[in-house]
């Protein structure tokens, strides 16, 4: 679903600010990024988010929603 | 449709039925139903309206019937098996179920097994390269797809990390038909996500009008001094 957008005005961004999402260093990288993860049914997702926020070194991580069995 | 779920279920029929009276019952189910969360759900247990937006047979073997479902989040797919059941005479239940879309995430966008990013992560952690952990993991904004967004001037940047509210003045471009208090990304110029707003003035306003508060601030996700405070102080 793409929208069109409308400009409002015109404005530069200085390349020295900030980060085009794509292009970040890879601990901003992780820590804004989020996995598509195919969970498998086992362990819950409470423990899956412990191993990824222990693989990845990081001290906060979360879940979108899984499915109640 | 912005957190619409999609799922492919596999249902277990009580009775043999004909094959053409299932196809014609699961039709019949695309469209407005009606559904009480069930007794373990997390969520009010009241009577509600759901919308199915599609409902398709894949495979019917004997009294496995395996189909694909379309439907507005907060539908219970497992309800919608036990109802069709009672539709047919025979009673009915879901065995299994995969979700196959989630708003903008599905099957075929940069799934990725626990083992996939097992190995990604090794392979970066022992500097065999960070493309493949790159590619698993994905910048979050790409959660916001589905979601209308406002682009602001670096100069409005840290005023909304601090918690502001966005004025007029602080807008660059913005998406076509964002309508008065839906939900609304405000991004920086290079597309990175700044915070999720409520939109106080709709697309045609804010493009007309050149003061006032065009959105308030909801959740701030940049972290304040990413990009420095030019604001006045007093």
């Amino acid at each position: 679903m793409k929208r069109e957008t409308v400009a409002k005005t015109e404005a530069e961004t200085d390349e020295a600010l900030g980060h085009d999402p794509y292009s970040r260093p890879m601990s901003l990288h992780i820590h804004f990024g989020m996995v598509n993860l195919d969970k498998p049914s086992g362990p819950s997702s409470h423990e899956v988010v412990a191993w990824v926020k222990r693989m990845l070194g990081l001290k906060h991580a979360g879940h979108g929603g899984t499915l109640d069995a | 449709m912005l957190s619409g779920k999609e799922y492919v279920c596999l249902m277990q029929l009580h009775e043999d039925i004909a094959e053409q009276r299932i196809a014609d019952t699961l039709a019949e189910f695309a469209g407005e139903i009606f559904q009480r969360p069930p007794l373990r759900a997390s969520v009010k247990r009241a009577v509600r309206r759901r919308k199915i937006y599609s409902l398709d047979a894949l495979e019917i073997d004997g009294r496995r019937v395996l189909f694909k479902v379309a439907c507005q989040a907060g539908t219970y797919v497992r309800k919608v098996c036990s109802d069709i059941g009672e539709v047919l005479g025979c009673g009915a239940h879901m065995s299994e179920l995969r979700r196959t879309r989630a708003g903008p995430f599905s099957e075929d966008r940069n799934l990725c097994s626990m083992y996939d990013l097992l190995n990604a992560c090794d392979r970066w952690k022992v500097g065999k390269g960070e493309e493949e952990l790159r590619a698993i993991i994905r910048p979050m904004e790409e959660a916001f797809e589905f979601i209308p967004k406002i682009c602001i001037r670096d100069s409005a940047v840290d005023a909304i990390c601090h918690g502001a509210d966005l004025a007029v003045p602080g807008v660059v471009k913005l998406d076509q038909g964002i309508a008065t208090n839906s939900s609304i990304v405000l991004m920086s110029l290079k597309a990175e996500a700044v915070a999720l707003a409520k939109a106080l003035m709709s697309t045609e306003q804010i493009v007309e009008q050149d003061h006032g508060i065009a959105a308030k601030t909801v959740r701030v996700i940049m972290p304040p001094g990413t990009y420095p405070s030019l604001w006045k102080k007093t």
